[in-house]
């Protein structure tokens, strides 16, 4: 291993142990799960504990799109609006099952898991999931984060 | 005024015109036919004694293949009147012929019909004649056909980006 990488290495894991406790989110909020986000968000399960405390409503100051809520193919191209409006670099979660197979609304109106008009990093199923499984994703997202090469 | 009075004072008043009635879970339903459906309307919103102010829900059914409905009109209107003055409520229904799905428009009765209407129209594809703005309501203009007509294909997805079905 030459000095460079030996640089490049060190200054990925900085870059990564800072990210992954500075996630500013943009909560794409269309159903039911709002109710679960919410609860997570508040103070009882805090998730500001693992730095993802302030949500920036506008996506070109967020880092990681939460998707919560059914997205019917009306909704997608706004979805994927807002995707494309956000900086580099950017993650997505899946919040619930709708988000990450259409769940029970297999019909007409519902696009049949987000990962069909953008990338997915994290799935957090249930109907809605629980506090404890959305902070489970939000960890596993950190982990993601974390590792590997960063882009700067 | 009861169920059956409502009825039968409706009976009264256009006598043939009424083609039936029924009480389903005490749901008090009158059957008329699309030409005098209007004047029927009309009356409940105009009568003293009905005074049904209030255009509590307006919907359509595809009897496509219902049993035992195979030589009725395909689809029905149907209209659910409250009065808040009486507090009592009726149900008004009418058949729509397939090839001819025209219904006249209840807006000038009850503004709520304008919203209701172009969401029968989105649904089940039920023109309603003089409607002043028949879009569709609920779902994009790209959509092709009318989803809750039973002949819509269930797989059938119509999504604006993204792989289709």
């Amino acid at each position: 291993m030459g000095v460079a990488d030996f640089f490049t290495t060190k200054l990925d894991a900085a870059l990564g142990w800072a990210r992954k406790y500075s996630i500013f989110q943009y909560p794409f909020v269309t159903a039911c799960c709002g109710m679960e986000y919410m609860a997570t968000a508040c103070s009882h399960y805090d998730v500001d504990r693992f730095g993802a405390g302030l949500p920036r409503f506008s996506p070109r100051q967020a880092d990681v799109l939460f998707v919560v809520g059914t997205i019917s193919h009306k909704m997608a191209p706004v979805l994927r609006r807002v995707y494309d409006q956000m900086t580099e670099p950017k993650w997505v979660v899946a919040f619930g099952v709708c988000t990450c197979t259409g769940g029970f609304y297999d019909n007409y109106a519902t696009v049949q898991g987000i990962d069909t008009i953008l990338p997915v990093d994290v799935y957090i199923p249930g109907c809605p999931p629980r506090p404890e499984s959305v902070l489970d994703g939000l960890m596993k997202l950190q982990d993601k984060i974390a590792v590997g090469r960063q882009r700067y | 005024m009861q169920g059956p009075d409502i009825l039968a004072r409706l009976q009264e008043r256009f006598g043939a015109a009424v083609l039936a009635t029924h009480a389903e879970h005490g749901d008090h339903t009158l059957l008329v036919g699309l030409g005098t459906l209007l004047e029927v309307l009309r009356f409940c919103r105009d009568d003293a004694a009905l005074q049904f102010d209030m255009l509590m829900d307006l919907t359509a059914v595809d009897y496509l293949t219902y049993p035992g409905r195979e030589d009725t009109p395909r689809f029905e209107v149907v209209y659910h009147l409250y009065s808040v003055p009486h507090n009592h409520r009726v149900r008004i229904k009418a058949g729509v012929e397939e090839d001819a799905p025209v219904v006249p428009t209840a807006v000038p009765l009850w503004p709520i019909a304008n919203w209701l209407e172009r969401e029968v129209w989105d649904m089940y594809g039920l023109r309603f004649a003089e409607h002043p703005d028949l879009r569709r309501l609920l779902l994009y203009e790209q959509f092709e056909g009318h989803p809750l007509r039973k002949d819509y294909p269930v797989t059938r997805r119509q999504p604006l980006i993204g792989p289709r079905n």
